[in-house]
């Protein structure tokens, strides 16, 4: 999806490493920190550079929640192997590349409990539940536990073969209200806030800043100005 | 040793030529027939593997967490426990499965067997240009399926980042155990293939322009051999970058450049590649990767043209049109590759370009169906099992065209790329399609093999259930992919949102494992009947072309007296000049004939 430069976006950062996801919030300011992974230390899982000025409202999370019908502009990257982020119900997948930062972008347009009210959900719900009912019940003549009722989420998979682990490398999707996501985001610690409390050797090395940490950045514009013409 | 350097003398005393041992005879033969032979028999003994280890991962994707005796009787307590299967194994079966059908089956065991047996034959040739380099052809893709099996039995695991070894997966053996010597052993068996298949491929160019028999103009050419000549082609130009992938490749897990890694942290520490680009890669694997699928579905279309014709006792309906699809398929096919990679992270213009140069290919492909259908209609349909192997053929390739356009598409792609959808799409189109075209070949050209003819009614039920069971896997896949499931997940439990299509998956494996089973059904047919089938008689399909004229024993050079001189297209089925309905290109014009050849 194409993206005009002054278009009002929400900026988020996926982050790909086997066999889990981050996201990267870009707080106020709307713009991400520089990042490198040989900035990883510590609680920095993601290696973002500290002394960047746009990297100091940056929020890092194990949960995304996006807001409805708002532009959500993806970045994404990848620590390791190629991993692919998909996104089923919302019709997007873009890989994740070490070495570059590749983009996606789309406005979601029902909440989360907006769409597990549509009927073809609450069918297909439904339908899955009584077969975990009827799994449940041979489970249980077992003597293991009963399976979990299923509830819809959104979901972000991993969908190129990454490792050992691909199968499970999901991350839970919320799309709420504007309302209730500015809530969810608002008493979010950032991560420079994050770093100082876990009291880690704050600097990070040096010389590896410099133009290493920008070069994925560059890239990334020069597609998005080839992108837009 | 060129087949010209024994043509003096060769009428009658030609058997008493020179005198062959066994192993000159068998083995290390020069011989195209006998060349032809291991070829199909390699290929045969490596899709007998490459099913069986889709039989298995079947099995675990339909019931994930049961234990089965033979997971650990194959595969060993390491990978197995239980009877458990491991997630490991589970990939590595799978990245095998792919390799050993696209390249040892579908490459080397249908081009191999059927170009080497057909291209001297229907032009009229003693042999092949070098048949000593067909040899040595021969004999790399024997070594290279003896590494790749090897790599089966290393401490870590085979080669297990999927049959299209992206790095850095392929390239870290921190990343996945099977990057380790698996992948080690699955690149320098890719290489050794490669060398032969160049080989083998230019030797067939070759052969092609150089050795055709008084008379056989190009445009006279059986639709075989134009196919095998462009498959060749083709090989020529998009093998050797795969070569040069897998070099680069190698040199950055061995040599420590950075060709396609930058920027890793992986175990704890950051690696020192820098600048390289797995998007490179992808670019390299599938400049081959793609005009690989036409390699695979040429040959395929080729004999089905031909035993089409044969069996519906017509002309086949547009030859110039087929030369030209088959031409036109060429050369798209070189500049299609970017349609596997609209999510990769190119340029998302590349994207739309790549599109217009894939939906291009619609044009030759529709062109070539709609000739089959036409040649098909109102002919005298003979329906022994080539044919129903050649319209099954037909039928598999339309359907997975069909969806060939949705995922040529990239905005279309983006929401399936890597989902059963694909699966489903490639099998059909390119998989079962061309194993269709392997087998309508082998009962067609078996009693030119052999001198024996298959067991016609062994040939219906392998027909009947095979088709039945190929629809059986793929059509249901279509719907698990549009549904979100993704490809290469070892199971599907984590997912409760995907509980739902895990009936689908049940009725996917029960085909699966009948139809594999049910290919022992072949395998009994075709080995008993090399030694206890039928006898041939020279021409059984009453068909027009060369290699029914030579006599059913081989004999080496082909024909005992003189080359037979052509003086017609392959296609005159029902001439209404002649009385028979069927007449070779070696029968002179009549005086004052017309010709129908258009």
């Amino acid at each position: 999806m194409f993206i005009d430069e002054e278009e009002d976006t929400v900026v988020v950062e996926l982050y790909a490493q086997q066999f889990k996801w981050t996201a990267r919030y870009a707080g106020p300011d709307n713009v991400l920190g520089k990042a490198n992974v040989r900035l990883i230390e510590g609680v920095n899982t993601l290696g973002v550079d500290l002394s960047d000025p746009y990297a100091q409202d940056d929020i890092v999370v194990s949960e995304l929640h996006i807001p409805k019908g708002k532009k959500i502009h993806f970045k994404m990257r990848s620590q390791d192997v190629l991993h692919s982020a998909y996104m089923p119900y919302f019709r997007a997948q873009m890989n994740c590349v070490p070495g570059m930062v590749t983009e996606f972008a789309f406005t979601p347009i029902y909440t989360t409990s907006e769409y597990r009210e549509l009927p073809y959900m609450v069918e297909k719900v439904a339908n899955i539940n009584a077969l975990r009912t009827k799994k449940s019940i041979g489970l249980v003549a077992k003597g293991e536990t009963a399976l979990d009722p299923y509830t819809f989420d959104y979901l972000l998979l991993c969908n190129k073969i990454c490792g050992s682990s691909h199968y499970n490398m999901q991350m839970k999707v919320i799309v709420d209200t504007p309302e209730d996501y500015k809530k969810w985001l608002e008493d979010k610690a950032t991560i420079v806030q994050e770093v100082k409390t876990a009291k880690t050797p704050e600097a990070p090395v040096d010389g590896a800043k410099g133009s290493d940490s920008t070069k994925g950045k560059d890239t990334a514009e020069a597609v998005v100005k080839i992108a837009m013409k | 040793m060129s087949a010209e350097a024994h043509d003096h003398g060769h009428d009658l005393e030609h058997e008493h030529h020179h005198k062959e041992t066994f192993i000159t005879k068998y083995i290390f033969s020069i011989d195209h027939k006998m060349i032809s032979k291991q070829y199909l028999i390699t290929g045969i003994i490596m899709g007998v593997i490459g099913v069986g280890m889709s039989m298995l991962f079947r099995m675990q994707l339909a019931w994930p967490e049961e234990s089965f005796k033979i997971f650990n009787v194959l595969l060993g307590d390491k990978f197995a426990p239980d009877g458990v299967m491991a997630n490991d194994i589970y990939l590595a079966l799978v990245t095998i499965h792919g390799t050993i059908m696209v390249f040892f089956v579908l490459t080397a065991g249908l081009s191999g067997t059927f170009s080497n047996l057909l291209i001297p034959l229907q032009i009229g040739a003693r042999d092949m240009a070098s048949g000593f380099m067909n040899m040595i052809s021969y004999w790399l893709f024997f070594l290279s399926a003896v590494i790749m099996l090897c790599s089966l039995f290393v401490e870590a695991g085979p080669a297990s980042a999927g049959w299209t070894i992206y790095p850095p997966l392929s390239a870290l053996p921190q990343a996945i155990p099977g990057s380790g010597m698996g992948m080690t052993l699955w690149l320098v068996s890719m290489a050794i293939f490669i060398a032969s298949s160049l080989m083998g491929s230019l030797n067939y160019i070759v052969t092609v322009i150089n050795l055709r028999t008084k008379g056989m103009t190009m445009t006279r050419l059986p639709l075989t051999i134009w196919t095998f000549f462009v498959t060749a082609i083709i090989g020529v130009i998009s093998f050797p970058v795969l070569l040069s992938a897998a070099l680069l490749l190698i040199f950055d897990r061995s040599f420590g450049t950075s060709f396609f890694l930058s920027d890793i942290y992986i175990a704890g520490e950051v690696l020192h590649y820098q600048g390289g680009s797995p998007v490179l890669f992808e670019h390299l694997f599938w400049f081959l990767g793609h005009p690989e699928v036409y390699i695979v579905i040429l040959p395929a279309m080729g004999i089905v043209s031909e035993v089409m014709a044969t069996n519906s006792r017509k002309p086949i309906f547009g030859y110039r049109a087929m030369i030209m699809s088959v031409l036109a398929i060429a050369f798209l096919s070189t500049i299609v590759w970017g349609h596997h990679m609209f999510i990769s992270g190119m340029n998302p213009f590349l994207g739309s370009v790549f599109t217009f140069t894939t939906l291009l290919i619609a044009i030759p492909s529709a062109v070539k169906a709609f000739n089959w259908i036409t040649t098909l209609w109102k002919g005298n349909l003979q329906l022994n099992p080539a044919m129903l192997f050649s319209i099954g053929m037909v039928s598999t390739f339309i359907t997975g065209g069909l969806t060939g356009i949705i995922l040529g598409d990239s905005t279309l792609d983006i929401n399936v790329h890597d989902t059963y959808f694909v699966v489903a799409h490639f099998h059909l189109v390119m998989g079962i399609s061309a194993l269709y075209g392997m087998f309508a070949g082998v009962y067609h050209w078996f009693p030119r093999l052999y001198g024996r003819m298959l067991n016609k009614n062994l040939g219906y039920v392998h027909f009947w259930v095979s088709a039945i069971c190929a629809y059986g896997v793929f059509f249901p896949m279509h719907f698990i992919g549009l549904a979100g499931l993704p490809r290469r997940y070892y199971t599907n439990t984590n997912f409760p949102l995907f509980d739902d299509l895990q009936n689908v998956n049940v009725l996917i494996t029960t085909f699966a494992l009948i139809g594999g089973v049910f290919q022992l059904v072949f395998l009994y047919n075709f080995f008993s009947s090399i030694f206890y089938g039928k006898k041939s008689v020279q021409n059984p399909w009453k068909s027009n072309t060369l290699e029914w004229t030579a006599p059913v024993e081989h004999i080496h050079g082909n024909w005992p007296g003189a080359i037979p001189e052509v003086h017609r297209w392959p296609y005159d089925y029902s001439n209404p000049a002649h009385d028979v309905d069927f007449v070779p290109q070696n029968v002179p014009m009549k005086e004052g004939e017309e010709v129908l050849h258009h």
